[in-house]
């Protein structure tokens, strides 16, 4: 298949911080792909490196073909690319209604409407409370919110960044279940989570992450059986 | 019926500091940066619209309207020239350049139009002829026998402030860029992932703020019409403060604390002291400060962990 995204020998500073350690990687489409690693070794920093918030010194990432290493941040969105920040980043003051139209927001206004109602469909739950102000919203919910608003620039690729971080079991499956149904549909994932377990099951290949290199790579079904991320990510 | 006199007089005074105050709040929500030279945006409206009407003897509304395009263009060139590139600074340094533009803007007044005092004319006098053909310039309306007087320029700016309030408000809230604008105060990162261009919106804000600030300036030098290069300066504290007051970075907020320093501010002048209007003044915002710090009408901002 088609490479979507290819990161390539990256490397992030904060201040005098090396955070990201000569990072490669590729998300081919229509795939799930994970990177794992504790807190701290640098997957948020990977993907806001993607996104466009972060800048690398070195290397070149490269989306659908093109070099996006000096894209601003805001103009990656019309490229094709999404991003659910970690910790959701709602816009807790505006309704739900008003998020999922900022996540359209370099998009015609035509094709607004069609959008929400696909988002709609695929989380009932906002269409209950769209007029509702998001900042009202449970963590589950406001979850949903942030993915759904992602949806609405009509990604080529999703990246998500934690969507489980905060939420209860019971949502963390829901969340999941969410994500399976997203990448049948078609759209392929980018997913970073310290969930190894769940990300995992999901993932057709994963790479994990330890203090901002990449130690291991494999499929979701080979690293689930890794006696090295059992004993580090999986409880033994 | 003095009473009602000096209400009248202070939400007029308060309806300028409202229109001032929506500059200081806005951009504040918006860019998270006191913007002290605005009150000196105010001055040079006030001097482009005299200029235009007393020397250059245009209509007052061309008057009006190129001093709100020459103040609007120099609110973006200030954000874009020394805000922009402080961006990732400490606020405490943008700050500090703010002052520093509020300096700039003053001398080059003084520079440009001299310190001398310029008597601003009264857009709002109608011509009256008298039965026995003498001309008289009619700059209000009485009622009551003259126990109320009403001057046009008082009934004027406090119209122009609600309706500036009014469409303000219907943008904020229904414009693409008025969302755009709500979405970057709260989370500029986040506003960046939707695509929103940060910088521009920012200097939309500026833009918006500056051109209204010609507004409060003509407004303000129709009420007090001696123009001097100082002119902005007291009345963008006090709008700074009744931003304060209503809460900073709220729009109706920016309102009521602007009415409601008008109108303590012409309260005290009327019934405590002249001298002592403007400690009265601060002394209800350190009070009203004391007790909720974040203004009237302010949210508690929660501090992101």
């Amino acid at each position: 298949m088609a490479e979507l995204l290819k990161v390539e020998d990256i490397n992030v500073y904060y201040g005098a911080i090396h955070a990201i350690k000569n990072v490669s990687f590729h998300v081919d489409e229509g795939e799930i792909v994970t990177l794992i690693g504790a807190n701290g070794a640098g997957k948020s920093t990977t993907l806001q490196t993607v996104s466009g918030l972060l800048r690398s010194k070195t290397g070149a990432i490269t989306f659908d073909g093109k070099n996006i290493s000096a894209v601003a941040a805001h103009r990656l969105v019309q490229h094709g690319l999404a991003q659910v920040p970690e910790g959701r980043r709602v816009f807790l003051q505006m309704s739900v209604e008003e998020n999922l139209e900022m996540g359209a927001y370099t998009r015609p206004k035509g094709e607004i409407d069609a959008s929400l109602e696909r988002v709609y469909e695929q989380f009932p739950r906002l269409k209950e409370r769209k007029r509702q102000v998001a900042g009202t919203l449970s963590g589950g919910e406001q979850q949903m919110l942030a993915m759904g608003r992602a949806l609405m620039s009509k990604p080529k690729l999703l990246m998500l960044d934690e969507p489980s971080m905060g939420l209860a079991p019971i949502l963390v499956e829901q969340i999941f279940t969410i994500i399976k149904a997203l990448h049948k549909a078609g759209t392929t994932i980018l997913l970073v989570e310290q969930n190894a377990q769940m990300a995992l099951s999901v993932a057709d290949r994963a790479y994990v992450l330890e203090t901002g290199k990449i130690t291991l790579s494999g499929t979701g079904e080979e690293l689930i059986h890794s006696d090295e991320v059992r004993k580090a990510y999986l409880g033994g | 019926m003095s009473f009602l006199n000096s209400l009248i007089s202070g939400v007029s005074l308060g309806s300028i500091y409202a229109i001032i105050a929506l500059g200081y709040t806005m951009v504040y929500g918006i860019a998270k940066m006191l913007n002290f030279a605005h009150g000196d945006v105010i001055m040079v409206g006030a001097y482009i619209c005299f200029f235009a009407v007393s020397r250059f003897s245009l209509p007052p509304l061309v008057g009006v309207l190129l001093a709100v395009v020459v103040c609007t263009l120099l609110g973006m060139t200030i954000e874009k020239l020394a805000y922009a590139p402080l961006r990732a600074a400490p606020s405490l340094a943008v700050l500090i350049t703010a002052i520093g533009v509020s300096y700039f803007l003053q001398n080059a007044a003084l520079l440009l139009w001299t310190p001398n005092p310029k008597v601003f004319p009264n857009f709002f006098a109608r011509k009256v002829t008298a039965p026995d053909g003498t001309v008289t310039d009619q700059t209000g309306m009485a009622f009551f026998d003259g126990a109320l007087r009403v001057s046009y320029v008082t009934l004027v700016t406090i119209l122009v402030c609600l309706a500036i309030m009014a469409v303000l408000t219907v943008f904020i809230n229904s414009s693409k860029l008025g969302k755009a604008m709500r979405a970057v105060s709260e989370d500029k990162d986040a506003a960046r992932l939707m695509g929103i261009n940060v910088n521009t919106t920012i200097s939309a804000t500026f833009a918006i703020g500056s051109g209204l600030a010609a507004i409060a300036g003509v407004l303000l030098c129709s009420a007090y019409p001696t123009l001097v290069p100082t002119t902005g300066s007291m009345p963008g504290i006090k709008a700074f403060t009744a931003a304060v007051f209503g809460g900073i970075g709220s729009i109706p907020g920016a309102l009521l604390g602007g009415l409601l320093l008008g109108v303590i501010e012409i309260l005290a002048k009327a019934y405590i002291s002249t001298q002592l209007s403007d400690a009265v003044v601060f002394g209800v915002l350190i009070v009203v400060l004391l007790v909720k710090p974040t203004g009237l009408l302010g949210k508690v901002v929660r501090e992101k962990v």
